[in-house]
């Protein structure tokens, strides 16, 4: 921890010198800065509205959100740093020390830690030898276990820079990194071909994805989003009509799947291998440990 | 008189029982592009918006009965009538798209595949209460979502849709889109004014209310993304056709998100006032093999329901009758291999963790909740720890600055109350008797054949 020695005799424990003031971005950075962030000012009709996107923009400069950063942000909003590390500190998604060009978030909330969550991350940890919030040693992977993120019908959920890993097992989540260590190209299965964290956070700053086809990739919606059309629809019957209290009793169904056979392997949702041909990392047998 | 009440019958078929229209065309290509939107009569609501007076559109959004669908179930058109009128101040309509109650995972799919259905229903609604500035605060672990919202925006721009003089009616209307950074609590909607003003997302004190002071202290509807994207259907189609959906004080059709243990996890949209036993028995029901313990309505901060609530009608009056709220309609459902103390004692480490330190019952009340409940989890709990549980949760319950603590007061107080014995189970047997595995994705996926074929 830095603190400052203002006002302190420094007695019992030295505290050392006071923190000098953070380094200015190198001038052609911030000229470069100072124009993107007018465009975001200017879309507010109170400037510091601006606050959120800025500290994005200065995390897609760096990587993660600085002192350099956060000073940048004072001085563009005419605000003390000491707010701007208010809000920088509240958020979950400004990062606070170097991090890796994928930051991959291993949704523990309830319904995805139980669907399997939990086993993702535990073997996402040991795989990749870091703990939550560490960063393996080439610097291409952060790991963290997030929050609902909205996608509990495609339970569990691995965000990689916030763009949608659904379904995902162990084993599929183990070669998601390892396709990602290794600089494969790799797509979700809903978003765009992955960009890297920097990239990521200026889309966030409210600069749109220019990239060719990123904002079709992947479809209009995911197999979960369409199941209730398709069955409105009529395109789809029932795999099978369980009564919840009987759900053990088998034998009345149209479709009697042998134990083994995952009921809705017929239609959707997908497993992630399946939706995402380029990665035909299945369940395997190790899973069920 | 009312769809629900013929439903609830005997005639099963989803033909019948379900009702896509948000949701309507998502499995066409390019569904969220503004050609396809147009095709499915999209801002054909906003025309016949824009010929309507704005007093009477309020009214006429009013009269369909439409309440919120984020959760408190607020009546739509009454939100936009508490705004000040002729009073000099910008007015400004805020979009709240920070999905983020566990569980609630509608507004995510319906802005990934329809962005235009907001956009129409945020032209409509700043028309209605006259304003000329809109926002739409999106979560910002959402990037694909963002980008297709960026593009619907440009496009919305370049048709006149947005900008200067709307379609020739005099309106000019900005539409921001702002990605927030990874809080709960702006889910909140005073939490979320100031985190759009560029705060630490905190709630504020009211009143006075947003329809008075909100954004930069200035009349503000705040207004969720499905309640706002609901409004051009029921302005094209009439509400009479909307008030035919549901039951008379919960009308029309919503987005219902299955999820969990169950055969086939996804959106159902259907009218209000459907039952789960409904919505199992159409999809499959739950995982083979397998028989629901307990689901939540409307996600984590809605009190958890058991079997024996299967035919609870699922509109706001129905599930309030029942002891929960209807809330975002997130019905997370788990089967008997789930441990409900596992489950709670995760609800309730989330709610600390969102917990944003302003107030003192949750702050204090959701850390002590996680110390109790891991202990009990651990199989190091004693029996004096439940009623500690029930008090602490009963501390933050209604004594907190914002909804957030009666949120996580909600799972201690109906898991104690439906399986307290489970509780005790781990006290006297000193540990947990659940096996996570069995709970998983993959716990009865064993087939050799399809693992080869996949890997």
């Amino acid at each position: 921890m830095t603190t400052s020695s203002s006002g302190s005799t420094g007695q019992g424990v030295s505290l050392g010198m006071p923190v000098l003031p953070a380094p200015a971005y190198p001038d052609d950075v911030r000229a470069r800065l100072e124009a993107d962030a007018k465009e975001v000012i200017a879309r507010y009709p109170g400037s510091r509205s601006a606050l959120l996107p800025l500290l994005h923009l200065v995390q897609a400069e760096e990587g993660h959100v600085t002192r350099t950063g956060m000073q940048f942000c004072a001085d563009v909003l005419d605000l003390t740093t000491a707010e701007v590390t208010a809000v920088a500190t509240f958020y979950s998604m400004y990062r606070r020390k170097p991090s890796g060009d994928y930051q991959v978030g291993v949704c523990t909330n309830t319904l995805c830690a139980v669907m399997g969550g939990d086993a993702i991350f535990e073997s996402l940890q040991e795989h990749l030898g870091v703990g939550n919030n560490g960063t393996t040693e080439d610097g291409k992977i952060t790991l963290e276990h997030i929050e609902c993120n909205a996608a509990c019908d495609f339970a569990p959920v691995v965000m990689v820079n916030w763009e949608f890993f659904d379904n995902q097992t162990p084993a599929s989540a183990k070669q998601l990194v390892d396709d990602l260590r290794a600089g494969t190209e790799v797509s979700p299965t809903r978003g765009a071909p992955l960009c890297t964290f920097k990239e990521t956070a200026r889309i966030l700053a409210g600069f749109p994805d220019e990239r060719e086809g990123a904002v079709e990739a992947s479809g209009s919606a995911g197999p979960a989003s369409l199941i209730g059309l398709r069955l409105a629809k009529g395109e789809t019957s029932p795999a099978r009509v369980v009564h919840p209290r009987a759900a053990a009793t088998e034998g009345e169904a149209p479709h009697d799947p042998s134990p083994t056979e995952h009921l809705s392997s017929h239609d959707a949702p997908q497993d992630t291998s399946a939706s995402d041909p380029a990665h035909p990392a299945g369940p395997t047998a190790e899973e069920g440990e | 008189m009312t769809l629900a009440a013929e439903i609830d019958n005997n005639d099963t078929s989803p033909e019948k029982l379900l009702a896509p229209v948000l949701s309507a065309f998502w499995d066409e290509d390019k569904s969220w592009s503004l050609d396809v939107y147009r095709r499915h009569e999209g801002y054909e609501g906003l025309r016949k918006a824009l010929a309507m007076s704005p007093d009477d559109l309020i009214a006429y959004v009013k009269d369909s009965g439409l309440r919120g669908r984020g959760g408190a179930g607020f009546p739509t058109g009454m939100k936009w009538q508490f705004i000040p009128q002729g009073d000099g101040k910008p007015h400004y309509l805020v979009v709240n798209a920070d999905e983020s109650e566990p569980g609630t995972c509608k507004d995510i799919p319906l802005l990934f595949a329809n962005p235009h259905s907001l956009i129409e229903g945020i032209v409509i609604a700043c028309y209605a209460i006259r304003s000329e500035h809109a926002f739409i605060y999106l979560r910002g672990e959402v990037v694909p979502v963002l980008r297709r919202l960026h593009e619907a925006v440009r496009e919305a721009y370049a048709a006149g849709y947005l900008g200067q003089n709307v379609h020739g009616s005099g309106l000019n209307l900005e539409l921001t889109v702002h990605a927030g950074a990874g809080a709960y609590i702006c889910g909140e909607e005073t939490a979320l004014l100031d985190s759009l003003e560029g705060r630490r997302g905190q709630p504020r004190l009211r009143p006075p209310f947003p329809a008075v002071a909100g954004l930069y202290a200035c009349p503000t509807v705040v207004n969720n993304v499905e309640s706002i994207a609901s409004v051009p259907a029921i302005i094209n189609r009439g509400k009479d056709w909307f008030k035919s959906m549901g039951s008379e004080k919960s009308p029309g059709f919503t987005l219902y998100s299955l999820s969990g243990h169950v055969a086939n996890p996804g959106q159902y949209e259907a009218p209000l006032g459907i039952t789960l036993r409904q919505l199992l028995d159409m999809s499959g029901g739950i995982r083979p093999g397998h028989q629901l313990k307990f689901w939540t309505p409307g996600g984590s901060s809605t009190p958890m329901f058991t079997e024996e609530h299967l035919d609870v009608p699922l509109d706001y009056e129905g599930v309030g009758a029942a002891g929960s709220m209807l809330g975002t309609k997130a019905l997370q459902c788990f089967d008997e291999t789930t441990c409900v103390v596992r489950a709670v004692t995760r609800w309730t480490e989330f709610y600390a963790h969102e917990s944003c330190g302003k107030c003192t019952p949750c702050r204090e009340g959701t850390y002590w909740l996680v110390q109790l409940l891991r202990d009990i989890e651990a199989g190091k709990g004693s029996m004096d720890d439940l009623d500690k549980l029930n008090d602490i949760a009963d501390n933050i319950n209604g004594k907190s600055f914002c909804a957030l603590g009666d949120g996580a007061a909600s799972p201690i107080f109906s898991s104690l109350k439906y399986f307290r014995e489970e509780y005790e189970q781990h006290i006297t047997g000193k540990g947990c008797p659940f096996d996570p595995a069995r709970s998983t994705l993959w716990a009865d996926r064993t087939d050799q054949h399809r693992t080869e074929v996949n890997a």
